[in-house]
C-alpha cells in the first residue's frame, strides 16, 4: 500500500491508561488509534479517530449507514488495502506495533487478527476443508493435528454437535447461521488473537443471531472482539465498550452502560433513543 | 388524486393493440420455425453423414476400420481403412495445443481475473479476442513459413512437415477461448469469498490458486473441454503445415495426417463420385462428429457436476 502516508513514530509509549476518564479497570490494549484519517479518493470517511481497543472486551461501535464504523473495522486488519483509491494517514498500532510499517507483511497481521463478514462466506469447499484452510495455509500438515483442530473450532463456535457427522458434505449445504458460526469457526482454526465482526449477524434470523451473540460472550474469555452492528439492542447486550460514529468520526466512546445510559454527547443520545440513523 | 391526464391516450393504445393481435399470435410459430431449422439442419447432417458412410461400410468392414491403424486409400491394391492413424495424428495435435495452451491460458485467466486492473482488462480481452478472430489460413501458414523453420533451428530432425509447428499454434489460437471463458468463469466467484481467504492472511495468489480456481472449477474445465473440441475440428493449420502422413502413434516430429486434413486431401483431389475414397470421407467425418459430440456431452456433464452455487 504505497499511498499510506504514515508517519512511523517509533514505539509509541505505552500506559494502561485510558482514553476515558471514569475507567475503573486498567485493561491492556490490543489497538490504538491514533490520529487515524482515511479518503476514499476525495471522499473523507474517517476523521481523526483516537480509540483503543481492549483486550478480552467485546468492543461496539455503533452508527448510521455511511459513518465509517465498517471501513474503521476493516482498517484494523488491513482489507481496506484491496481497494486501490485509499489513501490512510495517522497510526494504528495492533500491540504496540504500527501496522502500516511496510516492514508489517499483512498477511502476518491478518493471522492475529481474524475477521467475521457480513454475510456468511463460506469456501465452496466441504466443512472440513473450510476449517482447515487457514491452517494448512500456515503449514500445518499433520492430518492428526488437523483433525483436532476443526473439532476444537467447531466447538468453539458451538457447531461442532450439528455438524460432526457431515464434516466432508459442502459448506454450502449449512443453514445461514451454521455458515455464519462456521465462518467463526474457520477465523478460530489460526488461533487469532481478535476477532473482527462486521454486522455479523445481519442476514440471519433473530434464533441464529442469539447463537452467535451468546458464543460472543464465551469467545472473549479468549479473544479480544470488535465488532460492528447496526443493532442496538445488540450493541447494549453484549459489549463491554460502545464506540458512536457518525460521518466519519467518533462522537463517544465509553463503556457500553454509559454510552446507553448516560450518554455525554447529545448526538449520541438522539442516535440511541432512536430520534435519528 | 389529480385528474387523469393520460389514461384515455394508454386506453386508445391498447385497443390499437387488440387490433394487432394476429401479429402477436403469429410471433410464437414464426420463432418455433426458426429454431426448427437449426435443429433441422444438424438432424440433415448426421443423417447425409450415416447414409454415405453406409455406402462406405458396404465394401469395408466396420471392424476394421475401428480397429486398423493402417490407413492407405490411395493404394491400388488392397487399400486399407484403419481410422487409428488419422485418430492418433488429430490426438497427437490436439495434445500438443493442450499441453501448450492450457497452462498459459490459465496464467492469462488468473492475471486479468485477480491482477489486473479495470483498465488493463479492458485493453487486453479485446486484444484476446482479435487474436481468436485470425482465419485459421493464416495460422497454417503462420505454422508453416515462419513456427516450423524457427524450431528446425532448435530440432534439425524436425520434418518440414510435422505436428509440433501446427501443434503449438493451434495451441496459440485456442488460447483466447481457454483464457476469455477461464477469466468469466473466475470473476464469477464472489469477492468475498476471496476476502474470507485473505481475512486468513492468503495472498493474492494463495486465494487464486487454492480458493478462486477451484470454485471456478467447472467453467474452466468446460473451456478446456471446448478447447479441445475445437482443436480436434480444426481444419486448415494441420492440412497446411501438418502433412499428409497417416501414422499410428505419437509423433511429433513427423508428417502426421489428421482426420480434417485427410477429408480436405480427399475432397480437393479426384476421387470420383461413389468411389470407396469418396465415401471414405463421410465415416472419417462421423468419427470426427462422434468425437467432438462426446466432448460436447461431456462439458456439460462437467459443468453441471461442478457447478458451484454461491
Amino acid at each position: 500500500m504505497q499511498a499510506v502516508q504514515v508517519k512511523i513514530n517509533q514505539k509509541m509509549a505505552f500506559e494502561n491508561t485510558t482514553d476515558s476518564g471514569n475507567e475503573t479497570k486498567a485493561a491492556r490494549i490490543v489497538f490504538h488509534t491514533k490520529d487515524l484519517n482515511l479518503w476514499y479518493g476525495a471522499d473523507h470517511a474517517l476523521k481523526n479517530l483516537n480509540l483503543n481497543i481492549y483486550e478480552n472486551e467485546v468492543t461496539a461501535i455503533i452508527g448510521p449507514s455511511g459513518c465509517g464504523k465498517s471501513t474503521y473495522l476493516k482498517t484494523l486488519n488491513r482489507m481496506n488495502d484491496l481497494i486501490s483509491s485509499v489513501r490512510i494517514t495517522g497510526d494504528v498500532h495492533y500491540r504496540g506495533r504500527n501496522i502500516f510499517d511496510p516492514t508489517y507483511h499483512v498477511e502476518e497481521l491478518r493471522t492475529s487478527v481474524g475477521m467475521v463478514f457480513q454475510k456468511p462466506n463460506p469456501f465452496p469447499k466441504s466443512i472440513y476443508e473450510n476449517i482447515v484452510y487457514g491452517p494448512k495455509l500456515h503449514g500445518i500438515k499433520n492430518k492428526k493435528i488437523l483433525d483436532e483442530i476443526v473439532e476444537r473450532s467447531l466447538r468453539g463456535a458451538a457447531l461442532f454437535d450439528e455438524v460432526k457427522d457431515r464434516l466432508k458434505e459442502n459448506a454450502y449445504g449449512l443453514s445461514g447461521g451454521q455458515q455464519q458460526r462456521l465462518c467463526i469457526a474457520r477465523a478460530l482454526a489460526i488461533e487469532p488473537d481478535v476477532i473482527l465482526m462486521d454486522e455479523p449477524t445481519s442476514a440471519l434470523d433473530p434464533i441464529s443471531t442469539l447463537k452467535i451473540e451468546e458464543l460472543m460472550q464465551s469467545l472473549k474469555q479468549e479473544y479480544s472482539i470488535v465488532i460492528v452492528t447496526h443493532n442496538m439492542q445488540q450493541a447494549a447486550r453484549i459489549s463491554d465498550r460502545t464506540a458512536f460514529f457518525l460521518n466519519g468520526e467518533c462522537i463517544e466512546y465509553d463503556v457500553t452502560d454509559t454510552i446507553f445510559y448516560r450518554p455525554s454527547n447529545q448526538k449520541t443520545e438522539e442516535y440511541i433513543t432512536g430520534r435519528f440513523g | 388524486m389529480g385528474e387523469r391526464q393520460y389514461k384515455s391516450e394508454i386506453r386508445a393504445h391498447l385497443a390499437s393493440k387488440k387490433k394487432g393481435k394476429w401479429f402477436e399470435r403469429s410471433i410464437s410459430p414464426l420463432l418455433t420455425v426458426l429454431a426448427s431449422i437449426s435443429v433441422l439442419t444438424t438432424i440433415g447432417i448426421v443423417f447425409t453423414l450415416l447414409k454415405e458412410a453406409y455406402h462406405f461400410f458396404q465394401e469395408t468392414s466396420v471392424w476394421d476400420f475401428i480397429t486398423g491403424i493402417e490407413w492407405t486409400p490411395f493404394f491400388a491394391s488392397d487399400p486399407k481403412y484403419g481410422i487409428w492413424a488419422l485418430v492418433s495424428g488429430t490426438f497427437t495435435i490436439t495434445v500438443i495445443a493442450i499441453l501448450f495452451a492450457a497452462p498459459i491460458g490459465l496464467a492469462i485467466a488468473i492475471y486479468l481475473s485477480e491482477y489486473a486492473s479495470d483498465k488493463v482488462r479492458r485493453i487486453l480481452k479485446p486484444i484476446l479476442e482479435i487474436l481468436a478472430g485470425i482465419p485459421t489460413i493464416v495460422y497454417g501458414y503462420f505454422a508453416l513459413t515462419f513456427v516450423t523453420p524457427l524450431l528446425q533451428e532448435v530440432f534439425p530432425e524436425l520434418s518440414r512437415f510435422n505436428a509440433l509447428s501446427p501443434g503449438l499454434v493451434l495451441g496459440v489460437m485456442i488460447i483466447p477461448s481457454i483464457a476469455s471463458l477461464s477469466e468469466d468463469a473466475m470473476t464469477a466467484v464472489p469477492q468475498a469469498i476471496r476476502q474470507g481467504a485473505y481475512a486468513l492472511g492468503a495472498t493474492r495468489l494463495e486465494a487464486a490458486i487454492q480458493v478462486v480456481l477451484p470454485a471456478a472449477l467447472s467453467g474452466i474445465v468446460a473451456s478446456m473441454v471446448l478447447a479441445v473440441s475445437r482443436a480436434i475440428g480444426e481444419t486448415m493449420i494441420v492440412t497446411v503445415a501438418g502433412g499428409s502422413s497417416p501414422n499410428f502413434g505419437f509423433h511429433p516430429m513427423e508428417s502426421v495426417q489428421t482426420m480434417t486434413a485427410y477429408i480436405v486431401q480427399v475432397s480437393t483431389g479426384d476421387a470420383g463420385y461413389g468411389s470407396t475414397l469418396y465415401y471414405s470421407i463421410y465415416a472419417v467425418g462421423f468419427m470426427l462428429f462422434l468425437f467432438t459430440f462426446v466432448m460436447n456431452i461431456f462439458s456439460r456433464y462437467i459443468s453441471r457436476k461442478f457447478r458451484e452455487e454461491y
